[in-house]
């Protein structure tokens, strides 16, 4: 979202000398509590968190990086964890070329649904985008291969690389955990590229852009691609984690939810999406044990977040002294 | 025989369509109206329409009040329930990128549908036709119910009836003015957020009349915005939301081309309107009656 949406931070504030050492820290204390987490948490959970964060930190380099609000990256997902689960299972692949074949076919539905969808700016892509995943929804229920309502059930995991078995819950984990920060490197090296630099500046003035001679379209189709791609990676791992793909994954409601794990953790910063989806994944978990329905919590905190901070958590936190003096700043 | 396809099952498919396009024609208006004076897109459009079906049926079962009142008690009363959404939380986000109003009514549609299935359960609960509308006429070549019949005649109706009051009335002509410079007609001395307020209410109250006339063709489930309302978003960026008449006129089409679609290749007929909204996209990325490019 463009960058006219927030105030600019009221004074500035000077970088702490040593905020690179202290930044690099916190990355590790991150990593560590990663490797130590399924010591203490159901492993099942973790991985499912960690594959909603790649999710949702994919989603953002759509919205935050490019502003592009796209309301179909349910089809990415969904249909990455269809492509994984259908090649494992009923073409013997292994998981390695199963998750690849995920990936690269949600790049091939990106790029057709990108194509279509960059016609149109602002409130009509996110329409556009929204109508054409539902469509592919409704391609879902009636293929033959997703078993509409039954969804592929049962996957196998296989052995990566033929050797390491996921099927124990530690070695899928790990593996997970290596998926994810190998995923993350991409998304950090990709926003910092000279690429990523003019989706920012088509974000920030998308004529001044076209007028420096840049192909806006095809910038944009590149990015969604791209983005589609990693989401494609965080689907088709999430169908051998939980060895099953249903209907589910590919519904608006999903599209919706990455939306709100973005919104809350903060829109155009890197920990941001993987800080929200940790918080929705947990109050999911907590709420399905209890009474309170997720839908209706679930939208008290979209008009919460919308109304009252936008920035979102991680945002917040940045947009601090605290978070200035650190040097740290949200790209949106 | 038409195309090797029995005239019967074609009308019946045709009126079925011409149903349909009568819900997308009065939703997408709603849509359109809103649109074009907040520049919000009303995701909560959907569950407004809910909110129409649900209150016609509790003052059935609760107060005992007809479907006639209903159509005129439950406008009213969404158009109230809008109007207090607008006032206290979707007029602070006028000065935003326009996705955050996108988003925030997004959030208010699960939050209204998930209350609803909360307390009334997902399934779909009946709602009689009132006796006056009840029974078929025979037009000779298909029996025609009388209520569908009634449910095209009464949307044609209203969407005239507000085609009128913005393109020829002098409150039509102030909402005009207000899309096209709210500065300059405020400084007129026109209170242009009472505007607002008022368009909201006027679109949220349409949705609640769309939802009473559905109650008794389709069942009353929190549910049955949901999806209807992402295929009403198509029909709007096929139309363009640049016209008035232009979402009118695309509701109906794509209702009967979705109804044509039923008859000739039943496996397309859910995503028939979805492919059109590419191919327009494709062809006419303004959209049919789009002025914008």
């Amino acid at each position: 979202m463009a960058g006219k949406s927030e105030p600019a931070a009221t004074e500035t504030v000077a970088i702490h000398a040593k905020a690179g050492q202290i930044k690099i820290a916190f990355l590790a204390i991150a990593l560590v509590a990663l490797i130590l987490a399924p010591q203490f948490l159901y492993p099942i959970f973790l991985m499912k968190l960690l594959c909603f964060a790649l999710f949702a930190a994919a989603f953002n380099l759509l919205l935050g990086y490019t502003g592009l609000l796209s309301f179909g990256h349910a089809t990415f997902f969904g249909g990455a964890a269809y492509f994984t689960a259908h090649a494992v299972k009923v073409w013997g692949w292994s998981p390695e070329a199963g998750i690849l074949l995920g990936v690269l076919g949600a790049a091939a539905l990106g790029l057709v649904m990108g194509a279509i969808a960059i016609r149109r700016q602002g409130i009509y892509f996110a329409m556009i985008t929204l109508a054409l995943s539902q469509m592919f929804y409704f391609f879902c229920l009636q293929a033959r291969f997703t078993h509409g309502e039954d969804g592929i059930q049962s996957v196998p995991r296989g052995r990566l690389f033929g050797i390491i078995n996921l099927g124990d819950t530690m070695t899928m984990y790990f593996f997970v955990l290596t998926v994810f920060v190998i995923g993350l490197l991409i998304i950090w090296r990709f926003v910092n590229s000279p690429f990523g630099m003019i989706l920012k500046s088509i974000r920030e003035n998308e004529q001044r852009a076209i007028s420096l001679g840049y192909s806006v379209s095809r910038y944009k189709l590149g990015a969604f691609v791209m983005s589609a791609a990693l989401t494609g990676l965080a689907g088709g791992v999430k169908a051998l984690v939980f060895q099953f793909a249903t209907l589910t994954d590919v519904t608006w409601q999903m599209s919706g939810e990455v939306i709100l794990m973005t919104l809350l953790g903060g829109i155009g910063t890197l920990a941001g999406p993987v800080f929200g989806a940790g918080l929705v994944v947990t109050l999911q978990n907590f709420l399905a044990t209890s009474d309170v329905p997720v839908t209706i919590i679930t939208g008290l905190v979209f008009m919460v977040c919308v109304l009252l901070f936008r920035r979102g958590l991680v945002g917040e936190f940045f947009a601090t002294k605290l978070g200035r003096k650190l040097g740290f700043r949200s790209e949106s | 025989m038409i195309f090797g396809v029995p005239v019967q099952a074609l009308m019946g498919q045709l009126l079925v369509g011409l149903i349909n396009g009568s819900f997308y024609a009065l939703l997408s208006l709603g849509l359109a109206v809103i649109f074009g004076l907040l520049r919000v897109i009303n995701f909560a459009h959907g569950a407004q329409y809910m909110l129409g079906a649900f209150v016609a049926l509790l003052l059935l079962t609760v107060g005992g009040v007809n479907y006639w009142f209903a159509l005129i008690l439950a406008p009213l009363f969404v158009g109230l329930f809008g109007a207090i959404v607008e006032r206290t939380m979707l007029s602070r986000l006028y000065k935003l990128d326009h996705l955050y109003g996108l988003l925030f009514t997004f959030g208010l549609a699960l939050a209204i549908e998930g209350t609803f299935r909360y307390f009334f359960g997902a399934s779909g609960k009946p709602y009689a036709a009132p006796a006056q509308l009840t029974g078929a006429v025979n037009l000779g070549f298909m029996f025609l119910p009388i209520y569908r019949g009634w449910v095209v005649i009464a949307s044609l109706i209203v969407c005239f009836a507000v085609w009128f009051m913005i393109e020829k009335t002098r409150l039509g002509a102030y909402l005009r003015a207000a899309t096209e410079n709210p500065v300059l007609v405020q400084s007129f001395g026109i209170n242009v957020p009472l505007l607002l307020t008022l368009t909201y209410a006027l679109g949220a109250g349409l949705a609640a009349f769309a939802g009473v006339l559905a109650a008794p063709v389709y069942q009353v489930s929190p549910l049955m915005g949901t999806n209807l309302i992402i295929i009403v978003f198509a029909v709007v960026v096929v139309g363009g939301m640049g016209s008035i008449l232009g979402a009118i006129v695309t509701g109906y089409m794509l209702g009967v081309v979705e109804g044509l679609t039923k008859v000739f290749y039943p496996e397309a007929s859910n995503i028939v309107i979805f492919v059109i909204m590419a191919i327009v996209l494709i062809l006419r990325p303004a959209g049919l009656f789009g002025k914008d490019a």
